[in-house]
Formats: C-alpha cells, structure tokens, sequence
C-alpha cells in the first residue's frame, strides 16, 4: 500500500447510504438554471438572451483569460438571463433554460472521426470547448492544468481516494463505468506523453479496485490502481501526491512543481466522453445524502438542476433538516437556501437533521495538541488560532498559515470544540489584506523617492 | 413534499461533522484510569482514602463552580477537569491529612493556580501539584508522615492505632539504609504496591494499567511516560548509590514514589505539557533528570512534584523551539532559509 501523509483524521465514511446503489438518471427538470461561474476564474459571459432557443449541447457561456466555456445541459427556450443563487454564496449571472423535453443535440456537438488519431493540440482544444473542470470541487480549468503542465508532469495520477464522508458518487463511477475512466486515462498518458497513469484509491472501495482492475487488464491499458491507506484527507491534491509518489508540493507550489498531476474521476470520464462523443460538461454525478434525507441516492442530473429537484427525486427532506451543504461535510459549503442548482464542481448535496456539528458555547482550547497530530501540512493550528483572534497577522504569516487548506480536520478532531478552520478562514484573509496593503505602501514610497528624484535632477 | 422556500436553515463555516470525544470524554477517561489506584488506596489505606479523595473532589468542582459564578464567567464545572485535579491532588497526599488540609490545597490548585490564570488550558504549572507543593510548605509535619498498610491490621476501617508511621523506600534510599529497605519491601512489594507513600502512587502495576488504557483511548502518548520512566530507570541504573546492585537500585527507583503517578498522569496534563511529540520527548527526559538530582542532590526524598513543575515552566519555550517540519519544505532547504534569516 501507498506510504501514507502525516495527521489525518478518521471521521464516520457514512458512505453505506449510497455506495451499495446504482447511479440513477433523473427525470428531465422543467426548468435548469445554469450560472455563468462553475470554474476557477472570471465567470463567462452568456452568449444567449431571452428568448432564444438552445440545444443540448450548445455553448452558452464563452470565459475571458482563466476559465472553461458553457453549454446547455437541456433544449428548449431561455426564459431570462438573470442574476440567480448559486451555491458559492450571493447570486451570479444565470441562463434559465425552460425545457422542451425534446433533448434535440445541438449540431457544435460532433464526434471525431478517429479519436487515437488526434494530435495532442486538438485534444486540448476538445478539451477547452468541451468545459471540462476539475469536478472534485475545485473546478480549476482542465486544459489549463493540461496545457501547463506537459513537460513538467512524470506522474499522473487519477484520483479516487474520495476521502470525504457521506460522498459515493465516484465510488459509484468507478464501479459503473470503469471502461470510461481508462479511456480517459489512457488519453491523459498521451497528452502528457507519460507510459503510465496511476489511480488512487482508498482501500475502503475494494470492488472498484477489482472493477477497474479488470478493464485494465482487458485493455492492456498503461494504467495501474493503487490502493491507499483511507484517512481524511487522502484524496486532497498535496495528500495524494505524497503517498503515490512520496514528494511533497513546495509550500504555495502546485503538484505540477514536483512532476504531478492530479485529475478527478468524473473529469477522467469528462475527458473520456469530450473525446469520443464530441459532448460537452452538461451532467453531473450528485451524492444526495445526510442524516436529513429521507432516502439517500447517487443520481445524475442536468447542470442546473435545481436541487429541490434532487431532493423531491429522494424522498424529500425530513423534517427539522436545517443544514444543506453543497459538497462533503468536512469542506462543503453550508447553503442558505434551497433555490441553488447543481454546477460542475458539485459532487454531493447533504441534507442534516441530527447534531453532527456538536457545538458548544463557550468552547476553551485544553492545548491537548491533537490538532496539531491531525494537520496534513504540519500547522500548529492552536497557536494560529491564537494569533488569529488576537489580529497578530505577522506572527501569522511567520506560523505558515498561508499553508492551510481548510481541510477542517483540526476542527474535526478537537475536543473543545475550537471554530479552528473557520479562524484560519479570516487570518489568511487578514494575512492577504496586509500583504496587499504593505505592496501598496511601498510602492508609494517607491513612487514618492523617485519624483523626489525628479524634483532634485529639475 | 417538501416545503424548500420555508426551510430553517444555518449557514456555519466547514467542517460541518465532529469526532464524538471531547474535553467532558477524556476527563473522565481519565478519571476511569484513575480508579484502579483509588480502589487499592482503599484496600491498603482504609475508607479514609475514598473520603478523603471525595472530599478533594468535591471541594475542587465547588471551588471551580463558585469561581466562575462569582467572576461572572461561563461555566466550566461541567468539563470535569475540577474533578481530575480534585482526585490528583488526593492521590499525591498521604492518607492521613484532615479533611480541611485537602480542601486549601483544593483552593490553591483551583483557583490560585488555574482560575486566576483563566481557567482550563491557560494554567502555567499542573493544579495538583501546585496545590502539593502549597500543602507541603505550609504543614510539613503531616504531608510527610505515612502511614504503614503493614501493621494496619483492619484496614477498611482505616489506622487501627493511632496513627503508625513508617518510612517510605525513598526514605531509605535517601539516608542510604538498603540492607532495612530490601528487609523490608521486596522489589515485588514495590511493584504491587505494599508499600507506604501518598494515597494513591504506591502501586506502580495499577498506574501503569490505567497509563495503558489512556493510551489506548488516545487521551496520551506514549511519549512523555515512556521517556520520563526512561531517563529515570536509565540514570539510575548507571548512577546505583550506597553499594546497592544496578538493577536493584533503579526497580526501587522507577516503583517507589510518584514516578509512575507522575509519569503516566501528572507530566501529561495537556496544559503544561508541550505539543509536539519531539517536544514531549524532550520534557519527559528533562522531568526524569530533574526528578533524580533532586532524589540525589536535594534535600526532599522525592523530586517528582517539583521536577515537573520546573518542566512546566520551561513548556513555551519547548514549543518555541520544536516545530513540525514544514510541508513541502526538504530537510537542506530548511536549512538554508533558516541561514537566510
């Protein structure tokens, strides 16, 4: 088994509720919202206005610099073009589609002739118009990551660890289509022009390392599974990188610094599909779980389906639910409203109606160091806090908070009950604030010594 | 269905899910670990042990309670750490203290030492044994007469006699009399705990299984125990004094006193112990050295009590020094920003 990372925490998987049932398809939704942000960069700009009728497939959305472009995931009319929810927070520009269930494709969708013949730079660009995202959450443009990282990269590695609780969707994916997630593999090997594709996964989800493992072998495919040690969070980029290949990322690197790169599972089979079938991002694997629902289900959706529509599609909501999360409950975010439609880095909506979150009071740090055994980047989470709530933003820095990923195992773990991962949200705002602020400054000063400069020389 | 435009829903930051344990779970896993000795106290010392251990209790949750009441404070009485410095405290006094004696080193360690310094986790040196230490200034006559459990003959009912003293193995080991220490306890005595000494350290098997299950259930490492009784057993294994044989000389050493109640409960208390495994390392042999030179060099018999409380101090400083390598960071490139600064 993969050498394992430092800390980690071993929460609850809770993943019994779905991971013994098969991914279902929902009923097409009368109306999808699509935001114009479901990547890493500016939002895109609608190419679409009311009125207009659209096809699956079609793009809707075109990015500006860092982004992925935008399809529609139904055919039908647009009903507005308008600021909606979503579930980064606040509202974003949305298309509303109102769906004529004719499920027309739209002509720009077009296979390739002969997919093993296309050249490494046509792949890309199939991957760029296809919007393909990292979809475990992050959704940092794929052929970005691509693009930047040939020649640098000697290890891709595929990652199926999905270390968060409650989460089965690409356990369900690997189970299911393990074909596609080879043959995406198989054509990440020659993009980056490597002679073997490494997939991690927690040795949690042995079937699909037998699933997968059968396909590889039918297909003699350069691609090898590795079992890993299942704690969270393995499947976290830096994690994962260090217990497949034993490197770790430079401190504001990325895995690229040290010859990795890391795709999803579902981003493997969006590739997969973009390349064999010409289709875009426009369905989205959705864990529907958590104590709140009535009963959990893996279903595939539509981008910008709403998910009262997942919910409905499982039995609705319980009553006294009063936490929905978009994500895994140790990183998603918690939602305000139910009104959010399903994006592309959306991997699991949580309802919860029981206490998970055992909050207390008046919570008191015992400096019992456990946060400190649990941190994957070797923080001493009880002094930032400490530094954070004080405003001290130098001694911060000097504390690496910058480092922090948010993983919330230190808040996980801690007994008191500490708001640890919350706080390092706000200091490494409060960190970033003063860099700004110091940049700014000396700058002035730069600016005030050179007219100075110019005042003496006149 | 479902109503969704009318949900009740909080918005709170990630994680949204927490481990089951907290601080109110490990005080009281602690106080299970501690029940083994509490019930040999018993058995060796009489009811007076169990009276005596309650009374401390008691008095440190009142102390701890009224503190916070009358400051006007949120209430912390709840998360039993009161209740494991009450038992602590009574476990490093002998026996035979009256009642009120416990009830002012109940008040010295709750509120002069922990509550005046903000409560839980803010305390600079271990409430238990900064109350010993007042009690042991301020009446040294009865912190340091014992009772013997040997010539004890109904003990359950606590001394038959008026009261008999005896002296202690590390008063033997002190005025160097080995031939009357191996007459009259046998390294087995030592071991099991048929000896005199505070209520609850004579039995070193009994600690040593409550240390165990803490580490099991995770509330300890194994660091600051195991290089604590190390450094201990190692020192004076190589430093024997008054002809007495290596091995000998260091089982007396590790089984007598409080090394063993020091050890696995005193110099891992949380607050006043360092946080990196590197860093407990270092205390528990800083503790262990400290704990021989004030045996060998000193004027009390035991040093256990005031080793780790120099130790405490000297936490911030080992927590300053020992950090966790940076992620990312390789060993020679460490090196060379450390140069850079």
């Amino acid at each position: 088994m993969a050498q394992a990372f430092f800390g980690g925490v071993h929460p609850n998987d809770m993943k019994a509720a779905t991971n013994e049932k098969a991914i279902e398809q929902l009923a097409p939704p009368a109306e999808v919202v699509i935001p114009m942000s479901m990547h890493f960069g500016a939002p895109c700009t609608p190419l679409v206005k009311a009125g207009d009728h659209v096809k699956v497939g079609q793009k809707i959305g075109e990015f500006r610099g860092l982004g992925a472009p935008i399809h529609a995931s139904v055919s039908g009319t647009v009903k507005a073009v308008e600021p909606r929810p979503y579930s980064m927070g606040g509202n974003m520009m949305s298309v509303v589609i109102e769906n004529d269930f004719k499920d027309e494709l739209s002509e720009e969708v077009k296979a390739p002739a002969d997919p093993d013949a296309l050249t490494v730079e046509q792949m890309i660009e199939m991957v760029k118009d296809a919007g393909i995202v990292g979809m475990g959450g992050a959704t940092f443009p794929t052929h970005v990551k691509i693009t930047s990282g040939i020649g640098k990269v000697d290890t891709v590695i595929i990652n199926g660890a999905e270390c968060e609780p409650d989460i089965t969707g690409d356990h369900r994916t690997m189970l299911e289509r393990p074909e596609e997630i080879i043959g995406g593999a198989k054509f990440l090997a020659k993009m980056f022009g490597v002679d073997k594709v490494v997939i991690g996964v927690e040795d949690n989800k042995r079937n699909c390392i037998d699933a997968m493992n059968k396909v590889i072998a039918e297909q003699k495919a350069p691609v090898v599974v590795e079992p890993l040690r299942c704690r969270y969070p393995q499947g976290g980029e830096k994690q994962l990188c260090q217990a497949i290949t034993g490197r770790q990322v430079p401190p504001g690197g990325l895995p690229a610094d040290i010859g990795c790169a890391v795709f999803n599972i579902n981003t493997t089979c969006a590739i997969y599909r973009a390349l064999t079938q010409g289709m875009p991002v426009v369905k989205k694997v959705v864990t529907v779980s958590g104590s709140g629902v009535v009963e959990p289900k893996n279903i595939e959706c539509p981008i910008g389906t709403p998910v009262s529509k997942l919910f409905d599609a499982c039995g609705g909501l319980k009553d006294g639910t009063f936490k929905l999360i978009c994500g895994g409950p140790m990183m998603g975010m918690a939602q305000y409203t139910a009104d959010i439609p399903v994006a592309k880095g959306t991997g699991a909506m949580l309802a919860f109606a029981e206490d998970e979150e055992r909050t207390v009071e008046t919570p008191q740090c015992i400096r019992c160091g456990k946060c400190v055994s649990a941190c994957p980047m070797h923080l001493e989470p009880l002094f930032m806090y400490q530094y954070a709530s004080k405003g001290m933003v130098d001694e911060l820095n000097d504390a690496h908070i910058m480092d922090c990923m948010e993983c919330g195992a230190c808040s996980y773990i801690c007994p008191a009950r500490m708001h640890l991962t919350h706080m390092f949200k706000t200091g490494k705002q409060m960190v970033k604030d003063k860099m700004a602020a110091d940049k700014a400054a000396a700058e002035a000063k730069k600016k005030a010594a050179e007219e100075q400069k110019e005042a003496v020389n006149k | 269905m479902t109503d969704y435009k009318n949900l009740k829903l909080i918005a709170t930051s990630s994680p949204h899910i927490r481990a089951a344990e907290n601080t109110r779970s490990i005080m009281l896993d602690v106080i299970i670990a501690m029940m083994p000795a509490l019930v040999w106290a018993v058995v060796k010392f009489g009811f007076k042990a169990l009276t005596l251990t309650l009374v401390s209790v008691v008095g440190c949750m009142f102390f701890e309670w009224g503190y916070r009441k009358l400051m006007k404070k949120p209430q912390s009485v709840n998360d039993l750490s009161a209740a494991v410095t009450g038992i602590l405290l009574a476990f490093v006094c002998p026996v035979t203290v009256p009642y009120w004696m416990i009830l002012i080193g109940d008040f010295f360690a709750i509120v002069v030492v922990k509550q005046l310094f903000g409560g839980i986790g803010k305390n600079f040196v271990n409430p238990a044994l900064a109350g010993r230490a007042a009690l042991v200034a301020s009446y040294a006559g009865p912190m340091t007469t014992w009772l013997d459990p040997a010539q004890n003959t109904a003990p359950l009912f606590g001394p038959t006699a008026d009261v008999i003293t005896a002296a202690t193995p590390l008063a033997y080991m002190k005025q160097g009399q080995i031939a009357e220490l191996t007459a009259q306890y046998d390294v087995m005595d030592m071991f099991l705990g048929n000896i005199g000494g505070s209520l609850g350290e004579v039995s070193a098997l009994l600690l040593i299984l409550g240390g165990l299950y803490l580490i099991w259930r995770k509330v300890i490492s194994w660091h600051t125990p195991v290089a604590y009784i190390a450094t201990v057993a190692v020192v004076t294994f190589l430093f024997p004094r008054y002809g007495a044989s290596n091995v000998d000389w260091m089982l007396y050493s590790i089984f007598g006193g409080g090394v063993m109640l020091g050890a696995f409960f005193m110099a891992t208390d949380y607050t006043t112990s360092p946080i990196t495994k590197k860093g407990q390392l270092i205390f528990g042999i800083g503790c262990g050295l400290l704990t021989v030179f004030i045996r060998y060099f000193g004027s009390y018999n035991e040093g256990v009590c005031y080793s780790i409380m120099v130790m405490n101090l000297v936490v911030a400083l080992i927590d300053k020094s020992v950090k966790p390598s940076r992620f990312g960071v390789v060993k020679s490139a460490q090196k060379k920003e450390a140069a850079a600064k």
